[in-house]
């Protein structure tokens, strides 16, 4: 019989098994060690740097002192916090990417908590009233679009967003008409003299708390999804709408319910962040972590403790790439390119952990054959 | 069958997917003008041998052959090149288009679609097809757009064609206008592959038969040689019976009584009119109908999720009655009503495919505790024995169900609605593309419900499965109640005849 000519496919690509953890974590490792080879090729042919020196000060930029460390950690809990945060919605297929807009209105009520109550309120009074004020302006930052999705079915992609760009004005706003002094623009330090409002320092240190907070809502909402009746009505919901129809889930309470968690914890951060670490508020106070959190807490799978990993990642390269561009006298554009290459190489690694690619054998038919 | 090569030969076919391994070893030939009858359980192998065909997947070793010549089918480019053409049991068309541009997209060169038109009338009178070429998609029955998958198959010049399980959306009288156009394609001197799980079909239409089991090829006959018994003992792999047992009711009371019940789907169309019945416990009451015609309206107006116009939904048991309608599936359990529902979609309704069987099995218990969180350890149990007790084939209770084959993903379903000692059970197509082994073991269950005492509301559509199983059937017509027949008497041509009329023909 004639032979067949040999257009046999080169590369065959088809779908894995599911890989043993150890096996999916090399992947993983492999991909960070090309990520950082190729990092060091792009710097070396654009800079003519030595990688290895770059690298040192990557890490010098996060660990580099006792100070950064703290700060490190500390920028970690937030965007951990934030991701924390989304991660019930994201389960739900609840796509809110209005983090910025949720942790702003939460920073803003604790402001305003702090401008016209401080100095008549004890700080015992005071800051349970911002904790509340906080959580409560998040959460109901996050309702308004979850109430149209669930009423309305409206695409909460875009309402969500759009909470964002009117958080952002409302702060604005606030800030002319509470700035100090008259005609700067910024609010300043709020209460610098009495540090009323301002939330305590844990065992002497100003960072502790965030992390403190960070670790907690961790635990808690790892077991909420994975153990709780809500966790599962959420994932059912996301899953599959008519299947919780089908089981009696009231799908638009389930909705609600979920975005309120979700913008309470986003209020709860805003807290932190002007009463814990920042004492003033500005527009760009999240700093678009906001939609940072959007990949963090899509590269851990919505897992919170693969989230540690993931939100420790992007800070320790935020901050060694700040680094970089100082001591090397680089643009801060290249520690961008650095973290572009890394983020690309992790996300990429999946996809070889999803799928195998098998190269035409050669002479592999004849052998076979006989 | 002029020719001695045949017109496609597969030699020693093996494809895996990850540890699965979908076809072992597979040899199979088919012959111009012969129409082959592919057969197999649920995960037997077939549909990846015939992708393999087809240029959907790669097989891992193994040759193919056309018309004796070896070939590699890398894509479905070489697979159309090479004159196979398959049609899929989902459609791959395109509902805003008409059928003449459907049969012409993808093809290369300007289009013209008067020629083409010309191309797929001179096609259609050959072989006896009904198309109107201009007509869009949407504004199809599924059997045209059956006829359009093949006629595009036809256009492009396939002579060696591939149905998977093409009856499964038809009619008996589609069906039988089917099976006249593949005598006329194999006169033709086509070579026809066909893949179906009824063997009354098989046996009507087809020459030979090739039989796989566990992805392995098991053998061949021809059909006139052979017969049902023998073809499903040979795809068991054991023997099998093939009847339905129909124990007389004992002591049937009403348990379920609909009146008047209007439905509107959310176009406003009536999709119930005025339906009344009673359902008795200890009894299967069938429901035939063709296909939309409120089956699916009906069922879900007795679970609680459809919204319905008016009547009432009954619920009798010895102590008191309960209204059903107006109430959501979590009230009408609070009632103490213990309502267990088989929905059409089963991947899409009754289960959450990604989730796996004990989490599965949590959603109708994970309301139970007084705890926020929910009780996995009892899930986890009845899991273990579903799999056990119905021979469900799986790695293990924590494989997501959307990764079992259709039979066992049924199984799973079943398993946990009867797992609630109901008194009513409501099933849609409860057997839809399951292989007739998992079949039988569906009416099995479905009967020992019956045995104890359950009302047992059956939703089905192959005709004589309804009347073996039912003890009544109601017909259903465009959402009317077009009569009520007693299951052990009824006649096939006379429910069939209600099924497209009220009350059937004596009324014409």
């Amino acid at each position: 019989m004639a032979k067949a000519e040999n257009h046999e496919p080169f590369i065959h690509i088809s779908k894995r098994d599911v890989l043993p953890w150890y096996k999916s974590m090399g992947i993983r490792a492999v991909a960070i060690l090309a990520a950082l080879v190729a990092c060091a090729i792009v710097t070396m042919v654009l800079t003519g740097d030595n990688p290895i020196s770059i690298y040192a000060a990557i890490f010098r930029g996060a660990f580099g002192s006792a100070r950064k460390t703290w700060v490190t950690l500390q920028s970690m809990s937030i965007l951990l916090l934030i991701s924390l945060a989304l991660t019930p919605a994201f389960k739900m297929r609840f796509w809110n990417i209005g983090g910025e807009g949720q942790v702003l209105i939460g920073g803003l009520a604790a402001a305003a908590c702090m401008i016209c109550l401080g100095g008549k309120l004890s700080n015992g009074v005071l800051i349970p009233v911002m904790i509340v004020a906080s959580i409560a302006a998040g959460a109901f930052w996050a309702f308004i679009p979850a109430f149209l999705k669930a009423k309305w079915n409206t695409n909460e992609t875009l309402s969500t967003l759009m909470m964002n760009y009117i958080g952002i004005q409302l702060v604005a706003y606030f800030t002319v008409y509470w700035e100090v002094p008259k005609g700067s623009g910024k609010i300043g330090i709020i209460n610098q003299n009495g540090n009323e409002g301002w939330l305590p320092q844990i065992a002497g240190s100003k960072y502790l708390l965030a992390i403190i907070v960070a670790v907690v809502v961790t635990i808690a909402m790892y077991i909420y999804l994975n153990y709780s009746k809500h966790g599962y009505e959420l994932t059912v919901v996301g899953e599959s709408e008519q299947t919780a129809r089908y089981v009696g889930i009231k799908v638009s309470k389930v909705i609600i319910r979920t975005m309120l968690l979700s913008g309470a914890i986003c209020g709860l951060v805003g807290l932190l962040l002007v009463a814990g670490i920042n004492h003033t508020i500005t527009t760009t106070i999240t700093d678009g972590q906001g939609f940072t959190a959007v990949m963090v807490s899509w590269m851990a799978k919505f897992n919170p403790i693969y989230m540690i990993f993931a939100s420790f990642l992007i800070v320790f390269l935020n901050r060694g790439a700040s680094e970089i561009s100082t001591a090397f006298g680089l643009n801060h554009s290249f520690s961008d390119i650095l973290t572009g290459i890394i983020l690309f190489f992790i996300i990429g690694c999946e996809f070889f952990i999803t799928y195998k690619i098998s190269f035409r054998k050669k002479n592999g038919k004849e052998e076979k054959a006989s | 069958m002029e020719s001695k090569i045949a017109a496609v030969a597969m030699k020693n076919i093996t494809k895996t997917f990850g540890s699965v391994v979908a076809n072992e070893k597979v040899n199979l030939e088919i012959n111009r003008g012969e129409i082959l009858a592919l057969l197999g359980e649920n995960g037997s192998g077939k549909t990846t041998l015939m992708n393999m065909l087809s240029g959907i997947y790669y097989p891992d070793e193994g040759q193919i052959f056309i018309n004796g010549k070896e070939e590699v089918i890398a894509s479905p480019k070489d697979a159309y090149r090479l004159g196979i053409g398959m049609v899929h049991q989902h459609f791959k068309l395109i509902d805003v288009f008409t059928a003449a541009e459907n049969i012409t997209l993808g093809q290369k060169g300007k289009l013209n679609i008067k020629a083409a038109t010309a191309k797929i009338k001179e096609i259609c009178d050959k072989y006896g097809f009904d198309v109107d070429p201009n007509k869009k998609i949407y504004d199809m029955s599924v059997s045209e757009k059956q006829t359009v998958e093949i006629v595009k198959v036809l256009y492009r010049g396939a002579d060696i064609l591939i149905l998977d399980e093409p009856t499964a959306v038809l009619t008996p009288q589609e069906t039988e206008k089917l099976f006249h156009v593949m005598r006329n394609m194999k006169e033709d001197g086509k070579a026809i592959i066909i893949i179906t799980h009824k063997m009354h079909e098989v046996e009507a239409i087809s020459d030979r038969v090739a039989v796989l089991r566990k992805g392995q090829y098991i053998g061949d006959m021809m059909t006139k040689d052979t017969n049902a018994t023998e073809m499903t003992n040979m795809m068991v792999g054991r023997t099998v019976s093939l009847n339905i047992k129909r124990n007389k009711p004992v002591d049937p009371k009403p348990r379920i009584k609909v009146e008047n019940l209007t439905v509107k789907n959310e176009e406003g169309v009536v999709k119930l009119d005025n339906v009344s019945f009673t359902a008795n416990s200890g009894e299967i009451l069938g429901i035939a109908g063709i296909s939309g015609c409120g089956q699916k309206e009906l069922l879900e107006a007795i679970a609680g999720l459809q919204k319905t116009e008016s009547g009432s939904v009954t619920f009798i048991s010895d102590e008191k009655t309960t209204e059903l309608l107006g109430l959501d599936p979590r009230k009408i359990a609070d009632m103490g009503v213990t309502l267990s529902f088989v929905p059409e979609d089963r991947l899409g309704m009754g289960l959450v495919g990604n989730m796996d069987i004990t989490n599965n099995m949590l959603l109708r218990s994970f309301r139970k505790g007084k705890t926020i969180f929910a009780d996995r350890k009892a899930p986890r149990e009845l899991a273990e024995n579903i799999v056990e007790d119905l021979e469900v084939v799986t790695p293990g209770i924590t494989t997501p169900v959307r990764r079992l084959s259709g039979g066992n993903v049924q199984k799973v379903l079943v398993g946990r609605e009867i797992s609630s000692a109901p008194t009513v059970l409501l099933t849609a197509y409860a057997v839809r593309g399951l292989d007739i082994n998992s079949a039988y073991t569906i009416y099995d269950l479905i009967n020992e419900q019956k045995e104890k005492g359950v009302a047992v509301i059956f939703v089905g559509e192959d005709l004589d499965v309804l009347l073996e199983l039912s003890d009544r059937i109601l017909v259903l017509c465009g959402g009317k109640v077009s009569g009520i027949v007693d299951g052990p008497t009824a006649d096939k041509n006379q429910v069939g005849m209600m099924m497209t009329q009220i009350g059937g023909q004596n009324n014409g």
